[in-house]
């Protein structure tokens, strides 16, 4: 057991930085960029926690991890119990301790933000973690008997996989219908492998299963069967199927060969393995000079994509200016490390081909900044006239996604908002029809993991509510 | 799951298969594809469902062999199971009393064409069938077509079976004839539907196309299957695979194709270092 030191002696020390994949070298490889810290320097990071009687740090996790007492067992080398802690209440540990934005959650919040030195919560828990994984140890399996009710979760994304969790630890049968392959979401089919290696999420959803839930693949809700018939079997059901269409920016040649989605590019390279043709057999097309369009995370992932599968130059070209980029501020230092190039205060009005089909370059104009705009951000303004040319063979459209009508259209008093998402309640999660419950970015838009695993967790309350009072979707005879 | 139960040869390099897929087959209707993979390692390919068995649980797909997945596909025997197998996707086929319709395929075009042109007919239609290849060998699917419509024609390219000829200069002759024709599908390679879509244009007969772009999941997530209808972009996975074909951009719809032509051939040249496995002659030096 290491020893707890003084709290003048904590507050001395600096924050441990993670070790890292040399960007010379990663941007060869699709291995993880941030390597993990060690025992000892996780030990030394968690030595630093001031143990604070009233934690800022909790209520600024939306999975409520008890964050100093597993930072505490961390101190105490016992890593074991550190794990069942944040297993508490946050069912994808190595997940959320990799992808979260720790700077804007709990590490804001934390009483040596203002020394520009937070604890690395982020780190120890994916130390904690993988550790747990390396050295086989697992959750605790529920005790409780088996309830009778059936729910039935839609799409196996981070809220989905938190809500049945939930469930299954309570006894529930909980079937999840997932429409691709593998389960996971977005954590497999859109952030790439050095950010979160898949062995990983399958782990984590392995252990989900171990749980009781059944996850049942290829099974699209809206085509396979409709929400309508879901109903006809299951007591209660949970809508968390992301928002998963792509946005286009709707410019002339944007249907050219070389424009791709986001989602198009990233499913090609993660979830198909395009990465590894001809070993996979997914194909994926690569130019020499790649423009990605927008500046949020899954731009950064795009453009740091392309440069590993083998584009010469890699460009993010984005409206707004260096300021308002919403990529977490480590995937910008990430990018930038790796020589992406950031094109900022440019628009793209025009991609251009080659007569063939091919995209020989894109027409952008240049902008300037206005007053704030609804978002609190400085509107761009187009420069009249400011148009040239940006020299690529291949564009990727990173600029957002939205809902995408299968679930909704066979979910019949199920509403739906404007665009697309379902309204809900925003306590309890139910839709506009009781005992259909909605969460993650179906409801949010594009958000995070962990406001996902969030909305699981209250959509999972809600649903033990309405079942433990005798309510259900089907009708009993 | 996803048990091959049967599998045929239609022709040397057009194979059929029934599948067991329950959940598919019990929701499909006409016009409607599936998406498989072989195995964890290979490509999600769409193919169209050419017919299905509620009761039994089964899909029934004919497949051509053009690159390294189908022809993968052909060596598995009955018995073998498939990685993945979803389904149904895409909008089914907008069925109706129409009066007289044709139905006109090529290629494996003519399997796509057949649970349309059966459930049109059953519909109260009057279907007339037109399906075409390059020769004798290449039509498949006859006795079943002929059954599901009123009347069948067939043609092949070099006149070694019923007219010589396209199927388009069939389809002209019956525009001209009869001035009744309300509606034409065609199935069949994009080139055909193509010139199909320019027979039938001065006649103002709508003619309804499906589809085969280039996919990924199939549920509108990627736009790998994007397509121009009337100026707008529209997903072949969830708003098709049948749009009205004089509507269609079809240069940037075949340059689409195109799109994986290298790694295609790659593919292909790769597994047929190893083995060459059919009797289509692609590819076996
Ligand atoms: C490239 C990329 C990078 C990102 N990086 C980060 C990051 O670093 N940090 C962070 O916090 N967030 C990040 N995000 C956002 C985060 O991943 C999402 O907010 C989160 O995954 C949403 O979870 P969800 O469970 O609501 O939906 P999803 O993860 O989208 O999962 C929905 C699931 O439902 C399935 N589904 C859809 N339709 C159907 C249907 N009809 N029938 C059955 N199943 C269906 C889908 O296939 C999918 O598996 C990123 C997103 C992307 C795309
Ligand atoms: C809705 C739909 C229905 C289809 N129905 C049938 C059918 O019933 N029978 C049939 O034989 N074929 C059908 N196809 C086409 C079939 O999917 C392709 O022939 C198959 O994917 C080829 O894979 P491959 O590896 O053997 O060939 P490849 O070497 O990969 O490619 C050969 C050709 O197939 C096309 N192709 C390649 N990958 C895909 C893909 N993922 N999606 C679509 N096309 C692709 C390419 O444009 C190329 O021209 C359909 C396609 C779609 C979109
Ligand atoms: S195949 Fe992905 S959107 Fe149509």
């Amino acid at each position: 057991m290491a020893e707890m030191i003084p709290p003048k002696e904590r507050v001395k020390r600096e924050q441990i930085p993670m070790p890292e994949q040399e960007p010379k070298e990663r941007i060869y490889n699709f291995k993880e960029v941030p390597l993990g810290y060690t025992q000892e320097q996780a030990i030394y990071e968690a030595q630093r926690c001031l143990q604070c009687k009233n934690p800022k740090c909790v209520p600024g996790c939306p999975a409520e991890i008890n964050i100093p007492k597993f930072i505490e067992k961390i101190v105490e080398e016992d890593f074991s119990s550190a794990y069942l802690e944040i297993l508490k209440t946050d069912d994808l540990p190595a997940m959320t301790g990799r992808v979260c934005p720790q700077e804007e959650q709990c590490q804001q919040v934390c009483i040596l933000e203002k020394q520009k030195k937070p604890i690395a919560i982020g780190r120890l828990e994916r130390f904690v973690a993988d550790w747990a994984r390396e050295n086989n140890i697992h959750g605790n399996l529920p005790k409780i008997s088996k309830k009778e009710q059936k729910v039935a979760v839609v799409g196996s994304g981070p809220a989905g996989l938190t809500c049945a969790a939930d469930l299954a630890k309570l006894g529930y049968e909980v079937t999840i219908f997932e429409a691709l392959h593998q389960p996971g979401g977005v954590l497999v089919y859109g952030i790439p492998e050095f950010r979160l290696p898949k062995s990983i999420v399958e782990y984590e959803v392995k252990e989900i299963e171990k749980l009781g839930v059944k996850v049942i693949t290829d099974f699209v809700v809206g085509t396979t069967k409709s929400v309508d018939e879901l109903t006809q079997e299951f007591d209660a059901i949970f809508l968390a199927n992301g928002a998963g269409a792509p946005r286009f920016m709707n410019i002339p040649g944007e249907n050219l060969n070389d424009v791709y989605s986001a989602n198009e590019f990233l499913t090609r390279a993660n979830l198909m393995k395009a990465y590894l043709f001809p070993k996979y057999d997914t194909p994926i097309k690569i130019g020499k000079k790649a423009a990605t369009i927008g500046a949020g995370n899954v731009a950064m992932d795009s453009a740091r994509t392309a440069l590993r599968l083998g584009a010469e130059k890699s460009y993010i070209v984005y409206r707004r200016s260096r300021k308002e980029v919403p990529a977490r501020a480590e995937e910008v230092h990430h990018a930038e490390e790796e020589g992406i190039i950031f094109n900022f205060l440019t628009l793209p009005v025009k991609v251009l081909g080659d007569g063939k089909g091919n995209v020989r370059g894109m027409e952008c104009l240049k902008m300037e900044l206005g007053e704030p705009d609804d978002s609190g951000r400085r509107r761009p303004i187009p420069i009249p006239g400011s148009n040239f040319l940006i020299e690529v063979d291949m564009v990727i459209d990173a600029i957002g996604t939205s809902a995408n009508p299968i679930v909704a259209r066979s979910a019949t008093g199920v509403e739906i908002n404007q665009w697309g998402y379902f309204i809900i309640d925003d306590n309890t999660k139910t839709t506009t029809k009781e005992g259909i419950f909605a969460g993650g970015d179906i409801v949010r838009g594009s958000a995070t993991v962990i406001s996902a695993v969030g909305d699981g967790k209250v959509a999972a309350r809600a649903i033990i509510e309405f079942l433990s009072s005798g309510k259900s979707l089907r009708k009993r005879f | 799951m996803y048990k091959i139960i049967k599998k045929e040869k239609l022709d040397d390099a057009i194979y059929s298969m029934w599948i067991e897929a329950p959940e598919v087959a019990s929701s499909v209707q006409p016009g409607q594809f599936i998406i498989l993979m072989i195995k964890e390692k290979g490509e999600r390919i769409p193919l169209t469902v050419a017919d299905f068995d509620r009761e039994k649980g089964l899909i029934h797909i004919v497949f051509q062999i053009v690159g390294k997945t189908s022809e993968e596909l052909f060596t598995l025997k009955e018995g073998d199971k498939l990685f993945s197998f979803i389904g149904p996707l895409g909008k089914k086929t907008e069925i109706e009393n129409y009066g007289k319709v044709i139905t006109v395929g090529g290629g494996t075009g003519i399997a796509c064409i057949y649970p349309i042109t059966r459930a049109l007919k059953e519909a109260g239609n009057e279907v007339i069938s037109i399906i075409g290849a390059r020769n004798k060998e290449l039509i498949i699917m006859e006795e079943e077509i002929r059954k599901a419509s009123s009347e069948l024609i067939v043609t092949t390219d070099d006149g070694s079976y019923g007219r010589k000829g396209f199927v388009t200069q069939v389809l002209k002759e019956l525009l001209d004839k009869d001035k009744f024709i309300k509606k034409v599908w065609t199935i069949g390679p994009a080139i055909m539907m193509k010139v199909t879509c320019e027979t039938t244009k001065p006649y103002q007969v709508e003619t309804i196309v499906s589809l085969n772009s280039i996919m990924v999941d199939g549920t509108g997530m990627c736009g790998s299957c994007r397509v121009t209808i009337g100026g707008e972009t529209k997903f072949v996975c969830t708003d098709g695979p049948e749009f009205n074909g004089q509507l269609v951009d079809w240069t940037e719809f075949m340059n689409r194709l195109s799109r994986y032509k290298d790694s295609e051939k790659k593919s292909w040249d790769l597994y047929h270092e190893h083995t060459h496995p059919c009797s289509c002659g692609r590819g076996t030096n």
